[in-house]
């Protein structure tokens, strides 16, 4: 059984000027163990997908239709008084986007950790600020920093700190959110390692939302590619990123620079993401497709399944079906 | 190469550091930040040169030298054979018509207020180049076109907020072309930008490059997509040059080993690709007090005695080739 199952989710945001629709019919599965990748361009819904599945919508996010299984319970259907004790943190935690502005300035980095466990568990505060000393151990940042305050510590450090906190209550699944933005490339590839290496000690699951598809390349074994907040493919990450079937996923792989390897040709895609307000008929890419036809401004491609029955893909190339 | 554009000789940038007044009279030399020292270079015509290193390494600081928005601590900038190091005033700003700069945000580096056609007439109106209203016109419609906003008239009375970041940047590149440089500092033109996205203004620059043999400053951290822009990078490391050379022949055969790491840090979009891991530990030392010798040594993998006691200079390591190391690697 898959530890998360999305099922066609829906999920729009009110505007002034009506439904924005940033999660339109969304599924996939994410099995324990599993690492999947969401990439896309900005404004693509990576980030309200995640946010859904932590039910942490703003206020004026509001779900439509579909479920989302988590080890067998409906998060969809759970009040939000279960969610904060039972699933929030506990069962599912997040690291967010932007380290640096997401600890506390004027609290010990510790006593957030410390925080966050005793709001969840029923320790005492030694025993938990002795878990928060093995947390600061296990992402490399060492017991001895435990009092520090978040200034004195560095960006990279900072983002350790709160994959540390993430970790706090071993939670099933890890969501993180563009980690390693505003960080170097050198402190990128440490924080990288660092969750790598716990992905695997810790036999972790998670999801990491990024608009890098190197980086998901890297950390990944899955990954879903989504664009104006529908997922057009999805799969493993070598067979995506070898064979993309999507014209989008085929632009978007090829407009990656490489620094290994030929030097190849960039790809560009022409034009911009559409607007979700009034997103185009059929299949949402048909405005920036090289190989668009009649049918693909009319109709929506559904999700097919080709070969490798993991590798799917929603395009009337690859002979996608109506939805 | 051709008879360089702009020349960097001993560039030395010290920020001082505001001390307190007893501190001020106990010690007797003032605190600096070491932001650039001693750097040389120069580039050609029509030639993109790249700066990488990671934040703090005095890239930019370097930028803003040669544009003379800072006053150089020692050391001087030439460009096109004349020493500029000292030209200020109305003689600087009609030589400010020749170099040109495109920042980094394109969200903050519009004015919100100001229209698209505001925005990219402004050098006109500031270095009064144009005599009548027609012509201003005509010029700004013809630098639109050239970067790819057609029709113009679509974008000219639109305000920045109604664009999106591609086109905010296309803004700023208008802006920085529209009196002809002959030289541009960018920095980091497309790091803000969606990959998609930031492939087409790459293209587009490199299409600039060649229509208006113009020469860039391509400040960058960003060592895969320097690849596809630059002609020949320059490796910084606190405020120094570590190594430098044409873009491939550095990716391809780096000698400093920090260049090695930082190669190896930038994530490849190629799942099952083999690649040396190399993880640096640590960050950037503190620029006040650099570390002595090398000032890598503290993080590097090879470092012996000698590195932490002399300074390595840059030498010869092939054609074009400069680096500053006692132990290259692959020699």
């Amino acid at each position: 059984m898959p530890l998360v199952d999305v099922e066609h989710l829906k999920m729009y945001f009110l505007t002034m000027r009506g439904w924005v629709k940033a999660v339109d019919d969304v599924s996939f599965t994410l099995d324990k163990g599993d690492s999947l990748g969401l990439a896309g361009e900005s404004g693509c819904g990576k980030t309200s997908t995640a946010l859904c599945i932590l039910r942490l919508l703003p206020r004026n996010g509001k779900i439509f239709g579909g479920n989302i299984d988590f080890q067998g319970q409906d998060i969809l259907k759970l009040g939000e008084r279960e969610l904060r004790r039972e699933i929030r943190w506990k069962k599912i935690s997040t690291i967010f986007q932007g380290a640096m502005n997401a600890l506390h300035p004027t609290t010990k980095v510790g006593d957030q950790i410390v925080e966050s466990i005793i709001a969840h568990e029923k320790v005492s505060k030694k025993e938990a600020r002795k878990r928060a000393e093995a947390l600061l151990d296990l992402v490399g940042i060492g017991a001895s920093r435990i009092d520090r305050y978040p200034h004195e510590l560095s960006g990279g450090m900072k983002q350790r700190v709160m994959i540390a906190m993430s970790l706090a209550c071993n939670p099933d699944l890890v969501i993180a959110d563009e980690p390693t933005t505003a960080l170097d490339v050198i402190i990128e590839a440490q924080v990288l390692k660092v969750m790598k290496d716990l992905q695997q000690k810790l036999n972790l699951s998670m999801i990491l939302i990024s608009h890098d598809l190197s980086m998901i390349a890297e950390t990944c074994n899955k990954v879903a590619i989504m664009y104006a907040g529908k997922i057009v493919e999805q799969g493993e990450v070598a067979s995506i990123y070898k064979e993309p079937l999507h014209p989008y996923t085929q632009k978007l792989v090829s407009s990656f620079p490489s620094i290994i390897g030929p030097k190849k040709e960039l790809a560009s895609i022409q034009g911009f993401p559409p607007d979700l307000l009034n997103p185009p008929e059929g299949c949402r890419f048909h405005p920036r497709c090289d190989y668009a036809m009649e049918i693909c401004r009319r109709t929506e491609p559904a999700t097919v399944f080709t070969g490798n029955k993991n590798h799917g893909v929603a395009c009337f190339l690859i002979g996608g079906e109506k939805s | 190469m051709s008879e360089p554009i702009v020349k960097a000789e001993h560039l030395t940038k010290h920020f001082p550091i505001k001390t307190g007044f007893f501190r001020t009279l106990l010690s007797k030399e003032n605190p600096v930040v070491h932001a650039v020292d001693d750097v040389n270079f120069q580039i050609g015509t029509e030639e993109i040169f790249g700066l990488v290193g990671e934040s703090g390494c005095g890239k930019t600081t370097t930028g803003k030298l040669l544009l003379k928005l800072i006053e150089p601590t020692s050391g001087g900038i030439y460009f096109k054979g004349r020493d500029i190091t000292n030209v200020a005033g109305r003689e600087m700003r009609t030589m400010r018509q020749k170099i040109q700069v495109i920042f980094q945000d394109p969200y903050e580096s519009l004015n919100p207020r100001m229209s698209i056609y505001d925005i990219v007439s402004e050098p006109i109106h500031v270095q009064k180049v144009a005599k009548t209203m027609e012509e201003i016109k005509d010029r700004v419609e013809k630098v639109m076109e050239d970067m790819d906003l057609v029709p113009p008239e679509e974008y000219l009375y639109r305000f920045p907020h109604e664009l999106s970041g591609g086109q905010r940047q296309r803004v700023a590149i208008a802006r920085a072309f529209i009196l002809q440089p002959e030289f541009i500092v960018a920095d980091e033109p497309v790091s803000m930008l969606d990959a998609s996205i930031r492939s087409e203004v790459a293209k587009l620059v490199l299409s600039l490059v060649e229509k208006f043999h113009i020469s860039f400053l391509y400040i960058t951290h960003d060592m895969a997509l320097s690849r596809y822009m630059c002609n020949r990078i320059a490796v910084m490391y606190l405020g120094k040059i570590v190594e430098t050379g044409p873009t491939e022949d550095v990716i391809q055969h780096p000698f400093h080993p920090y260049t090695e790491a930082l190669i190896a840090a930038v994530p490849v979009p190629d799942p099952t690709a083999k690649r040396t891991e190399i993880v640096l530990k640590g960050e950037i030392p503190s620029a006040v007090n650099p570390p002595s010798g090398c000032r890598f040594h503290t993080r590097c993998l090879y470092a012996q005695d000698v590195c932490k006691k002399e300074e390595p200079q840059l030498v010869e390591g092939g054609k074009n080739r400069y680096f500053a190391c006692y132990f290259p690697l692959g020699k």
